[in-house]
């Protein structure tokens, strides 16, 4: 399909793959991008749409690795087509579709029907990934090549780990011929048992089950060990704790095949939360306290384990920020914290989590775009690296946001049907202002500024 | 996604107001100042001198309607809530989950809702899952809540009734030494009594396994970040050590699931170190009590001879417990307490 021509002009162009980063115009054509740089008035077409970029940054979108759709099975806590507007909002332009639907994704044919919906009620690109094993439930593969010829970009078990860890390893051995990771939700039961937040001081204070750390590390070491022993791709899903960071420093100093997301929840929100008073430091809990919108596994932790994710993500040991978007309907969070469902919608707030680290200068504007971008796009491997580019030539994938605007969070708004966030109510600094999918606008956010389409001369 | 939070959160902490705030909820003793506490125990002992006239009745709630949502099985809790509001001749409603449209599977929120919507003034309920008390404070705008105990979090009402009892025998509770000894992970009373005996002044000392106290709370464990509690507390597994110069030693209830979970080797050692015994009361200061909080496992965590023995102020707990219950259902529902 051919696209109007679109130009963002006087922008900061920001483009990790190739290390750029600098003032200039950006002119997209037949969904693809067709020059980044200073163009000379000369240069832009007749008919182009021109979007004035004085403030904004523009990037290659962003690409999520890991969301939950709940299409097929969950309709009624998010859809693909709102997801996929959600996403848009958010300034994600592919979204990676965990399997743990109903039925789940691990054969051809629901792969297909994912495709199917994509095609026809989603602006953004969707890649499902596929089931380690049958029907999820970690006791045979499942069908893998046939899950890759189909198309997934990954596989993943996630809401439960491969708990076994031979099949684990039989997991990593087979599918390490496709190309493609095996994200694992890094999860030990008997550690977490019936735990619903992290072990800690809140928990002690609130009476609730605590999940340790070791929950976590135990099964990351684990995993490494066999990515070791098989050769195989391992990628940990959403890191959460101090001592899961360097377990993974270790690993790629070894050169194992590892990568590591980590989520904008837990780089920006502590256990502290769960009392309701937005983190604010309090003696009493206080009436507010056990605020479900703050259950997600893994849990929010504390402070430190806030701190060193962040230095992992800034020194690139964790290789990309997951938004983990978990959609939930309201009754499933309007109810006890241990009844409550795990879960936080993301995607909208996503950016503004991420910014408030770029504005406190504990990571840097280049480095939180390639941990959307590139860093993602690389674990899913190279045929995926064109999707994380602004060179001529790549799709016209972009994100333009303004990275000063203040908004407040108001679920009400939100596209996604999930308005489960710890952040309703919150100010965040940094908003989207168009995403771009193929040359097409798909969002147009707050503070765009759209020029008259230039006439002939 | 609330549908309303306008919940009264008072800050008490800090406050040096001698007249205290008044109070809408009771979910904790954390947010309760000790002048709180202290207009809570001189009202409660108003309301016992009610509890000893011949004709035990006041018509101080007369008109209102107090319903027992009681989520877990309860005798002491839910009957001494009863006869406080009926002695202070409240309409008191008894609901319990079993026979109830909880049963057919209605959510903890809707049968608040339904319960406000019939004009109730006050809900007393206890609850299996920890914060299922702040879920109705949270949501119901027009109902008191009191915390009858919610799953390992809290129990406020019985931790005043405790504190009720031994400043009746002490006279005051500053400076005083209370030895709280068992499973403090998994229990509501410990955490609310910490607050309330901190709070007043007292001494706490817990012991018990390692395995049944909350992580933070260890002493050799120096990975994890301390809470509230670490401060208020300390902590000594030697019970024989940690019982010497008490005041009050409270015992906690032993659940024998716990050996099956693998909190403990067995009751046999459970026993051996941590029941509360003559010989380990004779370490303890002369004319100590001994408390608990019910039920007990008689010849676990307690022996018998100790249980009902002279030490033991168990049965005036009870009896505390209704008058404590009459000052806060007052409290709540009318306002703070006056000569009845």
């Amino acid at each position: 399909m051919e696209t109007e021509s679109i130009v963002i002009r006087h922008a900061r162009i920001i483009d990790p793959s190739r290390q750029l980063d600098r003032v200039g115009d950006i002119l997209l054509g037949n969904g693809e991008i067709v020059a980044a740089g200073r163009l000379g008035l000369d240069r832009i077409p007749e008919g182009a749409r021109v979007i004035d970029g004085t403030g904004l940054v523009v990037a290659p979108g962003f690409i999520d690795l890991h969301c939950h759709l709940r299409e097929p099975g969950f309709e009624y806590k998010e859809t693909i087509a709102a997801g996929a507007k959600a996403a848009a909002k958010g300034g994600f332009t592919t979204l990676c579709a965990m399997p743990n639907t109903d039925p789940p994704i691990d054969n051809a044919a629901m792969v297909e029907f994912i495709h199917q919906k994509a095609r026809k009620e989603s602006a953004v690109r969707i890649l499902p990934i596929g089931c380690v094993t049958k029907g999820r439930k970690g006791h045979e593969l499942s069908e893998m090549e046939e899950l890759a010829t189909a198309g997934v970009a990954a596989f993943s078990d996630d809401g439960d780990p491969v708990y076994d860890a031979n099949l684990m390893k039989l997991a990593l051995t087979y599918s390490s011929d496709l190309g493609l990771v095996i994200s694992n939700h890094c999860q030990e039961r008997s550690l977490s048992c019936n735990g619903v937040m992290a072990e800690g001081p809140v928990a002690t204070h609130l009476g609730l089950d605590g999940i340790p750390a070791a929950a976590e590390e135990a099964m990351i070491a684990r995993d490494i060990a066999l990515a070791e022993a098989t050769g195989g791709r391992l990628h940990v899903a959403h890191l959460s704790t101090v001592g899961s960071v360097p377990l993974v420093r270790e690993a790629k100093d070894r050169g194992l095949l590892v990568t590591a997301e980590v989520c904008p929840h837990h780089l920006t929100v502590t256990d502290q939360w769960v009392l309701g008073a937005k983190g604010a430091a309090s003696v009493a809990a206080g009436g507010l306290a056990y605020d479900t919108s703050t259950k997600v596994y893994p849990p929010l932790r504390a402070q430190s384990d806030v701190e060193a994710l962040i230095v992992g993500l800034a020194d690139g040991v964790i290789d990309c920020i997951a938004t983990d978007h978990a959609p939930h309907d309201l009754t499933s969070k309007q109810v006890t914290y241990q009844e409550a469902a795990f879960g936080i919608s993301v995607l909208e707030t996503a950016l503004g989590s991420m910014l408030q680290l770029v504005h406190s200068s504990k990571l840097s504007m280049a480095a939180m775009i390639d941990r959307l971008t590139v860093g993602p796009a690389n674990v899913l491997g190279e045929k995926y690296a064109d999707l994380a580019s602004l060179q001529p030539g790549t799709p016209a994938d972009i994100v333009i946001f303004d990275p000063d605007q203040e908004w407040t969070v108001d679920t009400s708004e939100f596209a996604s049907k999930g308005k489960n966030t710890p952040l309703e109510g919150t100010t965040l600094k940094g908003r989207v202002v168009a995403t771009i999918v193929a040359g097409n606008l798909v969002y147009e956010g707050p503070g765009l500024k759209i020029q008259e389409a230039r006439g002939r001369t | 996604m609330s549908r309303s939070r306008t919940i009264d959160t008072p800050d008490i902490e800090g406050s040096s107001a001698s007249e205290p705030a008044s109070r809408k909820h009771v979910l904790d003793l954390d947010d309760f100042s000790q002048e709180e506490i202290s207009a809570v125990l001189d009202s409660a002992r108003s309301m016992k001198e009610v509890l000893g006239r011949d004709i035990k009745k006041v018509p101080a709630l007369r008109g209102k309607v107090v319903v027992t949502l009681f989520y877990e099985a309860s005798t002491r809790t839910r009957i001494s809530f009863e006869e406080a509001g009926k002695v202070l001749s409240a309409d008191v409603i008894n609901m319990s989950s079993s026979g109830s449209s909880a049963e057919k599977g209605e959510s903890l929120l809707n049968t608040g809702l339904t319960i406000q919507a019939m004009g109730v003034d006050t809900i007393v309920i206890r609850h299996p899952h920890s914060g299922a008390p702040y879920l109705l404070a949270q949501q119901l705008d027009k109902v008191s809540i009191i915390n009858a105990g919610d799953g390992l979090h809290a129990h406020p009402t019985q931790a005043l009734l405790d504190l009720y009892t031994v400043r009746d025998k002490l006279g005051s509770l500053e400076g005083c030494k209370i030895v709280i000894v068992g499973d403090v992970l998994h229990s509501r009373v410990a955490r609310s009594d910490i607050w309330g005996f901190a709070k007043m002044g007292a001494k706490v000392v817990l012991s018990g396994p390692n395995t049944l106290m909350p992580p933070d709370l260890i002493r050799s464990n120096n990975n994890i970040a301390r809470s509230a509690f670490a401060s208020l507390v300390e902590v000594d597994t030697n019970l024989d050590r940690a019982i010497e110069g008490a005041d009050v030693v409270m015992a906690l209830r032993l659940q024998q699931e716990r050996q099956h979970a693998g909190f403990l080797p067995s009751l046999r050692e459970y026993i051996r170190r941590w029941q509360v015994t003559d010989e380990r009361m004779a370490r303890a200061n002369p004319g100590a009590m001994v408390m608990h909080p019910g039920p007990m496992n008689e010849g676990i965590e307690i022996s018998n001879s100790i249980a009902h023995g002279g030490s033991s102020v168990i049965e005036e707990q009870v009896t505390n417990g209704v008058a404590i219950r009459m000052a806060l259902l007052y409290k709540v529902t009318i306002g703070p307490a006056q000569q009845l």
